[in-house]
């Protein structure tokens, strides 16, 4: 299995990415030498094994639901490159 | 005069205990020492002087008023930067944070203030703490302090730098694949990537969630307890917390490892591992088979595969992680008039470095429509063989130990060309992560000049005994001696 420029396109989409010519053609190849690396992993039959998300046995985290003090909106708003009236802006979603 | 960072950490303690020395005298010989140095090492990427000499002053205050003092009371540390500091830039070493100003403490920093602790700056790193060499810093590679043309590892590169120069008496790091343990490794220092859960990531800035630990990066085991003592322990922030005991690290330390039984995979000696390297760990064995723990060589069988597990695993998790990164709540915003969607598009590929680009490349790719179960899901799989190769082997062994990296540290500029090559020096180091199990690298001995590093692996939350082994074989070695002349 190998991938074309095309792919590489269509993944920098998903990942909202906007590469330049270059790029694409630079990772194009390299991503094509590591994914044939990875199908090193074919030689193992995992057909019976169980996968692994996760080392420790741990499952649904419950806690309280208690008011508790959170973040002031300036504090929220800190880091914000651009903001109004208390809120963060974005240019316009709908056209 | 003397330098005050020759003694271990409890010594230093007691020393300002008995107000032998000042905290501030401490901590202006830290900033002398980044004065004197960093310029050449390149260790540091934000200095909290004025804040530092404040934190100082305060302690000497609450010493002489005769109120509690902490663990770590006085002590100057640097924190590498994808850990948040209220108030004090955090950049993971990005563009995309350049001017990150966090507006909350990490747990971990929480605890250091508890302790009482000294924070002197913020650590220089890997991009988002993706890279084994410090080369894909945005701003500028950390240089090994032992010789400056060669890296210091990575991806806590400035940690392990900022110890091994002297410029910090200890410093913390985070690990994914290796992250603390190989640069300690290079640098000629002591770093311990706890088990998975036993140190709070909250704040930790998140690359791959269910590998990344942050651990104590220190010049000798003494230190790497103390510090770990401090920063142990069950969060509420962190769901991912382990509700474990903590147990007394430093009274672990006893020097006895007699009847140690310990387990050298044959697949960390074999080839792909340098002879000069082979030849410090097989001496190390010898130190302490001289003091009666008894060594064989045994298999992990899934040794080869654990690097492409681990780099869909790791690039698939980063992918996720990094999609917060969008231009509206906080970092690089390039808004060219194009709408939200070009918002994304233009903040994140002006702000991302190239490793950052191509990790996030590969992880969505993986993690695409039609990919899923052929690469995402068959690494989890290979990642419970993996778990299970260790499983075995713990059931007749107390530790595992090899080498940490393959190699010395390699020439800046010389492995930057093919990626997977890079990837391929964390062969040793990632098994460990994919397992969630605790490892201290060690300096054991030098090759061309430059350090060698001793992995020492354990069970999960083990850490005394992986702490143990690794100090009675201090006791008994100078190497963690050994300074770097800059």
């Amino acid at each position: 299995m190998s991938i074309t420029v095309k792919d590489v396109q269509h993944v920098a989409k998903l990942a909202r990415l906007q590469l330049s010519p270059e790029e694409e053609a630079v990772f194009t190849e390299q991503m094509n030498a590591i994914l044939q690396y990875a199908e090193k992993l074919n030689e193992l039959d995992t057909e019976n094994v169980k996968p692994t998300t996760h080392v420790l046995q741990v499952s649904n985290v419950m806690r309280e639901d208690v008011v508790k003090e959170s973040l002031s909106q300036d504090e929220a708003l800190l880091n914000a490159p651009e903001d109004e009236d208390g809120h963060f802006k974005v240019p316009a979603v709908l056209e | 005069m003397l330098s005050l960072f020759q003694y271990r950490l409890p010594e230093l303690h007691n020393m300002l205990q008995s107000k032998e020395i000042s905290v501030s005298e401490l901590t202006e010989q830290s900033l002398a020492a980044i004065a004197d140095r960093d310029s050449k090492v390149h260790a540091f990427l934000t200095l909290n002087e004025e804040g530092a000499r404040q934190s100082a002053r305060a302690l000497d205050d609450k010493l002489a008023s005769g109120a509690a003092r902490g663990l770590l009371f006085g002590l100057p540390a640097g924190i590498k930067d994808n850990i948040v500091t209220k108030g004090l830039r955090t950049t993971c070493a990005s563009k995309f944070l350049d001017n990150f100003q966090p507006i909350y403490d990490a747990t971990v920093v929480s605890k250091l203030r508890q302790a009482d602790a000294v924070t002197v700056g913020k650590l220089n790193m890997d991009e988002f703490a993706m890279g084994g060499s410090n080369e894909n810093s945005a701003y500028g590679a950390v240089r090994n302090p032992w010789n400056l043309e060669h890296v210091p590892g990575g991806s806590s590169g400035g940690s392990a730098a900022a110890v091994a120069a002297g410029e910090v008496l200890f410093a913390l790091g985070s690990d994914t694949g290796g992250s603390i343990r190989q640069p300690a490794s290079y640098c000629g220092v002591v770093g311990l990537k706890p088990t998975y859960g036993l140190v709070s990531r909250y704040g930790l800035v998140a690359f791959a969630s269910s590998l990344d630990q942050i651990g104590p990066v220190t010049r000798n085991v003494e230190d790497s307890a103390y510090v770990l003592q401090a920063i142990a322990g069950y969060d509420a922030q962190d769901s991912t917390s382990a509700k474990v005991d903590i147990p007394d690290y430093l009274s672990a330390l006893t020097g006895d490892v007699s009847g140690l039984r310990i387990a050298v995979p044959k697949e960390y000696i074999g080839e792909g591992v340098d002879p000069s390297v082979r030849e410090q760990v097989m001496s190390a064995l010898k130190v302490l088979e001289s003091l009666g723990a008894v060594w064989e060589e045994v298999s992990l069988p899934h040794t080869e595969y654990a690097v492409a597990a681990y780099y869909l695993l790791a690039s698939s998790e980063a992918s996720s992680n990094l999609a917060r990164f969008d231009g509206v709540r906080y970092g690089v915003r390039v808004d060219e008039g194009g709408g939200l969607l070009d918002l994304y598009h233009n903040s994140r590929s002006r702000g991302f470095g190239p490793e950052v680009k191509r990790r996030i490349m590969l992880g969505t790719y993986a993690l695409s429509s039609g990919y899923y179960d052929a690469y995402y899901l068959k690494a989890q799989k290979v990642r419970t063989l993996i778990k299970q190769d260790f499983d075995e082997v713990f059931k007749n062994y107390d530790v595992v130990i090899g080498p940490t990296a393959p190699t010395t540290a390699f020439k800046l500029g010389s492995q930057t060309e093919n990626p997977l090559t890079m990837y391929l020096n964390d062969i040793l180091t990632i098994p460990v992560n994919l397992a969630g199990i605790p490892a201290v690298s060690i300096p054991c001995g030098f090759a061309g000049g430059l350090p060698v590093g001793l992995q020492i692996i354990g069970k999960e939350f083990d850490e005394s005994t992986v702490l143990r082994v690794a100090h009675a074989f201090e006791q008994h070695t100078d190497f963690h001696k050994e300074r770097p002349q800059l």
